[in-house]
């Protein structure tokens, strides 16, 4: 990866961080933590893989891209108002009774969402019929991404999905674990522990990367490996080890950020963080 | 007179309208007693079995009825509704997706298998969720037109079926039979009472009518085919003509049809309505004829409790 194209894509992702970051406060509610931890694999996917633009967001032909760890909308949506799918200040809207940007993501009301999720492990079910529907049924080359939350994984819905997707080899399937490790009520390990998610999902018949989710050059990586894999007949899972709260310091590693809005005081600490992150790319 | 189980006019139906490339159907390893088997076997591209894990299909159909498809699920009743539940809510009724759920195995005459197979809560949980349609179809030909106004009509909908052969209100499968969503039909006049029915308790109506008119009492009989939306005019005008209403359901009467007619009749122009149908109970083992003696559901049954509320109300 050029080093031009690693600031970009890290300037991209600090201003999703930072509008993620004013729609919460804006709303006073809403879920930073996991917000800021896939802002950089959202970043990757829309900028470089996704191909779709608010012109082609109705093509039957268009890549596909499904948040099934639903609560994390206000990164999808700071994405999608940053790429031009609508204009950006509507984020200081987010979750207003008048807003089409609801608390969870809402396909017929938001430009550019092509599932509704929020109740987690229905998400990655879709986004596997998306894929079966571009292989058997339009017969078409188009991709399906989806976003899984760690927390999520406790679903039994996911392996069900897990388990067809490998059935009907779905190869141009693409599922991104957020493995931040933390979930509402503390570490995933001592709530309900995955285990060896890798193991588990290979033996689910995936092939599986491990990848740094803050790191770009490790994500497109796991990208081209994905890319690369579309024939074998074996759906891709990427665990991307991540960071809840990434970006803002009093965030980072901690549960308590899940689903909590700053208040003014610290609001104004991750404008100024965020902020500098933003100017010093830009510089 | 022909019978045909409604399944059976299901699977005949996916075949009949199935040439359409949108068509899509999956099943949950149930395909041969859904029916859904007869589809595969003319068009196995478009047809998925999904193992059993049906809140995976429910979800998964969503995602391939975004992409344009018309997409039919199928398990028995139990299983493609109160299982299933919340993804039928979230990833398809709320997305107001193109989904059409059709239940088979729904009430106590699934017979043997019991009260664990034996569906009675559907149409109720199933209507409370908004943009969903629910039709409940009394025999062959009526089921193969609740299935083409499902494919002609986008959106979600629950189609309820059953296992027993039932038989014939409207003639063979492929009769032209008055068919419109939410329109009730009118299958035979009277003015002391209304009996309103639907799937197999029509057929049991009908048997009713004539016990009834033996005895001097002439009861209309409505086949309310879609719980939802329901045919407000047909009840308010049966209210408002006979004064007393019956309703006729294989399923609880809690929540369903039964419930659907009260909600109605209030906000229309009330009357006496008795709920006929599962008590509030659990099924049981046994053969559906057997089963529908033991819980009081014969045409006999339903004259007796018309006659009774008719004496009480209007004797």
């Amino acid at each position: 990866m050029t080093q031009e194209k690693e600031k970009a894509l890290k300037l991209f992702a600090a201003k999703v961080r930072r509008w993620a970051i004013e729609g919460v406060y804006h709303a006073k509610s809403g879920h930073p933590g996991g917000s800021l931890s896939c802002a950089d694999v959202l970043t990757y996917i829309y900028n470089e893989e996704m191909n779709v633009t608010a012109a082609s967001a109705k093509d039957q032909a268009r890549n596909r891209f499904v948040l099934s760890k639903g609560h994390c909308a206000p990164a999808l949506y700071a994405t999608l108002g940053l790429l031009g799918f609508f204009d950006i200040e509507e984020m200081k809207k987010l979750r207003k009774v008048d807003s089409f940007l609801q608390g969870h993501p809402c396909m017929q009301y938001t430009p550019g969402i092509d599932m509704s999720t929020g109740s987690l492990g229905q998400g990655i079910s879709a986004a596997s019929g998306m894929a079966i529907n571009a292989k058997y049924l339009d017969k078409t080359n188009y991709k399906v991404f989806t976003i899984l939350g760690d927390g999520e994984m406790q679903e039994g819905e996911v392996w069900e999905a897990l388990m067809s997707s490998a059935h009907y080899k779905l190869d141009n399937f693409c599922v991104i674990l957020d493995n931040n490790g933390l979930q509402i009520d503390g570490k995933v390990d001592d709530v309900m522990s995955l285990g060896d998610i890798e193991a588990k999902t290979k033996a689910f018949g995936f092939e599986t990367r491990v990848i740094d989710g803050h790191d770009f050059a490790s994500i497109e990586q796991a990208m081209k490996d994905f890319n690369a894999n579309i024939g074998s007949g074996k759906p891709f899972f990427i665990i991307s080890k991540s960071h809840k709260g990434q970006g803002v310091s009093y965030m980072l590693d901690n549960a308590g950020w899940h689903g909590k809005a700053p208040n003014d005081e610290e609001y104004a600490i991750a404008v100024s963080e965020l902020d500098a992150a933003i100017k010093a790319l830009e510089d | 007179m022909s019978e045909m189980a409604t399944r059976d006019a299901y699977g005949k139906a996916l075949v009949e309208f199935g040439a359409d490339k949108s068509i899509v159907v999956m099943d949950a390893d149930l395909s041969g007693s859904t029916k859904t088997g007869e589809f595969k076997k003319v068009y196995p591209d478009r047809f998925f079995n999904m193992g059993i894990a049906e809140g995976n299909m429910m979800a998964t159909a969503a995602g391939i009825a975004t992409c344009g498809k018309t997409v039919f699920c199928s398990t028995f009743a139990t299983f493609a509704s109160e299982r299933p539940l919340e993804q039928i809510r979230n990833s398809i009724c709320y997305p107001n997706l193109n989904v059409k759920i059709c239940a088979s195995h729904a009430g106590l005459t699934v017979g043997e298998d019991g009260a664990s197979h034996q569906c009675l809560e559907d149409m109720a949980v199933i209507r409370s969720i908004p943009n969903i349609r629910v039709i409940c179809p009394s025999d062959g030909a009526s089921t193969r037109l609740a299935i083409k106004a499902a494919i002609d009509n986008p959106g979600p909908f629950y189609i309820r079926l059953g296992r027993a052969k039932v038989p014939s209100v409207y003639g063979e499968y492929g009769a032209d039979v008055p068919f419109a969503i939410g329109k009730s039909n009118l299958l035979r006049p009277g003015q002391d009472l209304t009996i309103i029915a639907c799937g197999i308790m029509v057929k049991t109506a009908l048997e009713a009518h004539e016990i009834l008119k033996s005895k001097g009492i002439n009861a209309r009989v409505l086949d309310m085919h879609t719980i939802k939306p329901i045919d407000k005019e047909a009840i308010a005008k049966a209210s408002r003509e006979t004064g007393l209403i019956v309703t006729a359901e294989e399923h609880t009467i809690n929540g369903g049809l039964g419930s659907a007619v009260c909600e109605a009749v209030c906000e229309s122009h009330p009357c006496l309505v008795r709920r006929f149908g599962v008590n509030d109970t659990f099924g049981k083992s046994g053969t559906p004829k057997d089963l529908l003696e033991a819980y009081r559901l014969t045409a006999e049954d339903l004259a007796i409790e018309c006659e009774a509320v008719y004496k009480d109300l209007k004797g």
